[in-house]
């Protein structure tokens, strides 16, 4: 086997993915934080600069390609994934990543966002969580929890709010994890991993509004809170969590998962072994519903990396190439000559 | 084979007249559209020039013989330049009472009505309503009445099949094809041909519908039921070859050409809905010639994949009718603000809302112009016949890719099904469509996406993977040239003005409008859309009483062409015919200062020669 000889190039770095644009998040955002570990990532794919598209919809998260320098389009609220759709069909070698929020991609674009997972477009999505409308100033979101008291239901919100997570999961999303903005290292994993992925990867990032829902997730994210409520998984390693590693998640005869002290007679091996790289999205549901009850932890990580199945894109352009290489590329004359035919002279 | 297609020598009367109107009535179920599309086929074939009018119920199949579920077909052939489907019929194939009493209306007296009379019993009666039978109490009189028993013939002629009953009794539109086939001496070849494509992997049903047609053309000659046949010689068409088209085939045909000649792929993102889901059919066949058909999950998804693939240099098409339209408002407003190339097809129909799902209708004109929030113009262009709509959608993405616009096409439902013979264009003498993709900075400080060409005030076309081109757009507001968010009042209202006029520039490179009859005169009919074959009809007809008449078909509604303002001076009177509640005419009286009248019809349905000649003669006081 040959190999190609290539000029050397200059790596990226984080630089060459920052803008000359201010950036209009507001201080203390963790908007921040997510587009700092972003621009650290970029730099590491081995992907040349004018490969990169972000494209947003309407929301904070969504100004996120004007600070992104690569090429960038903030589109219309909820329709993020459709346009990259349309962009990943035409341009399959384009690495196309999607910043949205709880609002966007979960209301008012729910139905593209569970499409373009069923149909495993080759986008990575960033779902930028803070349970709150914050460009529209404080109301309450579908991530939103029961009874939230915000400017449009002071009396308390009547809705059960989605897991994006479960959502996910439940379209059959071929990579499904989730990150917290303060997790720098996590999420910059979280974020690689993703990239690593070929089909459609979601990736759910908790995120802090510290203007109109401040503290939404302090019980994962405060120093003492995170290590007793927050279970990191990783493929292959058992459901652990707790301060001192003491508690872990076991199967029950029933097919259930409970959450078990470890020691008296419970060990690390009688534990479930997460396994992201199961066929079927059933075991990362159970994971993925688990922060519901009481007791149990809240995951993150890798939930759920399973790329064996093609791309749409790449099923796109290969029935393309199919249907040529049996007919033959179109003859534009014989096509309007098509059919019947008659000659009048 | 030949056997069954031999005209043999009449012992009947045979009359050579210029042309007919046939239509076919039946139920849903019953295929006249099946039949008519086949009759249309080999009378085209033949040479005849052709109109065709499918008007059919949205229900895929409503209560079998009820009076909502006729379906018809219509063709008007010729010997001499066709415009309309025809105002009545000469012959009408009522396959039931319903049908009979939803079509007869229509059929002109001493008109030849064939009727399928083993459908008349009783129950079939109250199905339609029906109090007595008609074809006993002598309300038929005033036609030439042929009943025929359509079942049983049919069921006799293929009893040795051993064909279940069901297939049998479907088989019985073919034996009523083969009665019209005879009826106006035309060989049943096409039809042969087309049953054994169509019907390919089963021979009883290719024997079963050839024995029904052969049977039913045979039952005339033997029968003698008619007396006499026609025989309408080929129109004088101008020499070239020909097919029979319909608006939505070439609207596709006319999208997969402007892709071979731009040398952009061609990317259609849309989402069933009638009448303009043939063109996605239509579209989706054509991936040897590279193009990629999304069905999207909705309309507004369908909309937004062409918008990112026109991001991405495709030549990006969506299509749709009125509800569709009004669920891709928001994206039209960002394909106006990003500036990309994008053509989004209105196959119109009847509204508002859901409406008549299936009818014709030309009220999405106003929506087109100004249906989208603030300032947003688009270039509208709309057809003015079925095969016209293969030049309206190359001038649609002409006009997109030069002057980096959405571009929208008013068609119908009326075109999208209608048929006419089309010539087949030299495919050498259509012109390329330039492409000018940007691939290197356009300052010394780098990409700068909204600096403009000053001939057409395009911006640069820079899509990702170009190294050096990076750069962000969107929906929000941006600063001339740099493209950079920007919300300072003068620039706004800059940019507004620079949108505007980027599209009335196109002005310049659209032709001024040429009447056709008089140049100057008595009275001017101005006009767009599927309008244009009645309104020729009946400017033919008043002309020829040396009234002093002209008829201007506006192709392009947005800009409208710069002498248009001239040409309605020139006449003392100005009429607006459209099929909806005046909105060209609003259009005209707004922008001109004319005082234009209208002649408006909200039926679902296209004019009738005769409205258009009453309405001209009121005006012209004769």
């Amino acid at each position: 086997m040959s190999t190609a000889i290539l000029p050397p190039i200059t790596p990226l770095t984080k630089k060459d993915f920052q803008t000359d644009q201010e950036v209009r998040w507001c201080p203390g955002c963790g908007d921040y934080a997510i587009l700092s570990a972003v621009q650290s990532v970029f730099p590491e794919l081995g992907i040349k600069r004018e490969n990169f598209v972000v494209v947003s919809g309407i929301g904070c998260s969504s100004r996120f390609p004007y600070y992104m320098n690569t090429f960038g389009f903030h589109t219309i609220h909820g329709r993020a994934p459709a346009v990259a759709t349309g962009i990943k069909a035409i341009r399959p070698d384009l690495e196309v990543w999607v910043a949205t929020g709880d609002g966007d991609a979960l209301s008012i674009g729910g139905n593209h966002t569970i499409h373009m997972l069923r149909r495993n477009v080759g986008l990575k999505v960033l779902l930028f969580n803070n349970r709150i409308y914050g460009l529209t100033k404080g109301q309450y979101s579908p991530t939103s929890e029961f009874n939230k008291k915000t400017k449009s239901t002071p009396f308390g919100s009547v809705d059960r709010p989605f897991n994006p997570i479960s959502l996910a999961i439940g379209a059959e999303a071929t990579f499904v994890a989730r990150s917290v903005d303060v997790f720098q290292a996590h999420l910059k994993d979280t974020l690689k991993q993703a990239a690593a992925h070929k089909g459609s990867a979601f990736v759910e990032i908790l995120q802090n509004c510290n203007i109109f829902n401040d503290g939404a997730w302090f019980s994962l994210t405060e120093r003492d809170a995170r290590s007793e409520h927050v279970m990191q998984l990783e493929h292959g390693k058992p459901l652990v969590f707790g301060k001192n590693r003491d508690k872990g998640i076991r199967r029950k005869t029933d097919g259930d998962i409970e959450v078990v002290p470890l020691g008296n007679g419970i060990a690390e091996s009688d534990l479930v072994v997460h396994d992201a790289h199961h066929p079927r999205p059933s075991y990362a549901f159970l994971l993925s519903h688990m922060e519901h009850r009481p007791g149990f932890p809240t995951p993150i990580g890798v939930l759920r990396a399973w790329d064996d199945l093609p791309r749409y894109e790449d099923v796109m352009n290969q029935q393309i190439k199919d249907v040529i290489a049996k007919r033959g590329p179109g003859d534009l004359a014989k096509l309007l000559r098509a059919g019947d035919t008659w000659e009048v002279r | 084979m030949s056997t069954i297609t031999e005209v043999p020598l009449p012992k009947h009367k045979r009359e050579v007249i210029d042309q007919a109107v046939i239509r076919f009535a039946g139920d849903s179920g019953d295929g006249m559209q099946i039949t008519g599309s086949q009759f249309t086929n080999t009378v085209a074939l033949y040479g005849n020039d052709i109109a065709t009018f499918p008007d059919f119920p949205a229900e895929i199949r409503a209560p079998a013989g009820t009076l909502p579920g006729v379906s018809g077909y219509q063709l008007h052939f010729a010997s001499n330049d066709v415009y309309t489907p025809g105002d009545a019929v000469d012959v009408l194939i009522a396959m039931n009472p319903a049908a009979l009493k939803m079509n007869v209306a229509d059929l002109k007296a001493n008109g030849i009505l064939i009727v399928n009379n083993d459908s008349f019993k009783e129950n079939d009666l109250r199905k339609a309503q029906m109090t007595s039978n008609p074809l006993e109490d002598h309300s038929l009189d005033k036609f030439r009445l042929f009943s025929v028993e359509l079942e049983r013939l049919t069921r006799t002629a293929l009893q040795h099949l051993g064909l279940d009953a069901k297939s049998v009794d479907r088989c019985k539109n073919f034996f009523a094809l083969g009665m019209c086939y005879w009826l106006y001496n035309r060989s049943m070849d096409p039809t042969v041909r087309w049953i054994e494509t169509k019907f390919t992997n089963k021979p009883l049903l290719v024997e079963a519908n050839k024995l029904a047609m052969k049977a039913g053309y045979s039952y005339c000659e033997a029968t003698e039921a008619f007396q006499i046949s026609y025989e309408i010689p080929p129109a004088k068409l101008a020499p070239g070859f020909y097919r029979n088209l319909s608006g939505n085939q070439a609207l596709a045909l006319g999208f997969v050409t402007a892709s071979q000649k731009s040398g952009l792929r061609l990317f259609q993102g849309s989402y069933p809905i009638t009448p303009a889901s043939d063109i996605l059919h239509e579209l989706s066949q054509y991936k040897d010639f590279g193009v990629m058909t999304f069905q999207a999950e909705d309309e507004i998804a369908a909309i937004t994949s062409a918008i990112g693939a026109a991001y991405a240099g495709a030549l990006a098409i969506t299509s749709t009718s009125g509800p569709g339209m009004a669920l891709k408002t928001e994206a039209l407003g960002l394909a106006v603000a990003i500036e990309i190339p994008l053509v989004i097809c209105n196959i119109q129909r009847g509204g508002p809302s859901t409406g008549l799902p299936t009818k014709t209708e030309q009220a999405d004109l106003l929506q087109a112009l100004f249906g989208r929030n603030s300032e947003a113009p688009i270039p509208v262009i709309a057809p003015a016949t079925p095969s016209d709509c293969f030049w309206a959608a190359l001038e649609a993405s002409r006009i997109a890719i030069k002057y980096m616009v959405p571009v929208i096409i008013l068609s119908d439902g009326y075109l999208a099904n209608g048929a006419e013979p089309w010539r087949i264009p030299d495919v050498s003498k259509i012109p390329e469509i330039p492409v000018h993709f940007a691939t290197e900075a356009n300052s010394p400080n780098g990409f700068l996406p909204y600096k403009r060409d000053p001939q057409t005030l395009a911006r640069p076309w820079a899509v990702p993977g170009t190294p050096g081109l990076e750069h962000r757009i969107g929906g929000l507001e941006k600063q001339d040239i740099t493209g950079n968010i920007n919300y300072e009042p003068l620039n706004h209202e800059n940019m507004v003005r620079i949108r505007a006029a980027k599209v009335a520039a196109i002005v310049q490179d659209i032709p001024d409008v040429v009447p056709a009859g008089d140049a100057e005169g008595d009275l001017l009919i101005v006009a767009w859309g599927s309008t244009h074959g009645a309104i020729t009809a009946a400017l033919n007809a008043q002309r020829a009483y040396g009234r002093k008449i002209g008829h201007v078909h506006l192709r392009h509604l947005n800009p409208l062409p710069a002498n248009l303002g001239e040409v309605l001076t020139r006449y003392k009177k100005v009429l607006v015919p459209e099929l909806n509640m005046g909105q060209l005419l609003w259009v005209l009286r707004a922008k001109y200062l004319v005082d234009a009248v209208g002649l408006n019809k909200i039926q679902g349905r296209p004019f009738k020669q005769a409205e258009l000649e009453q309405k001209i003669e009121e005006l012209l006081g004769v």
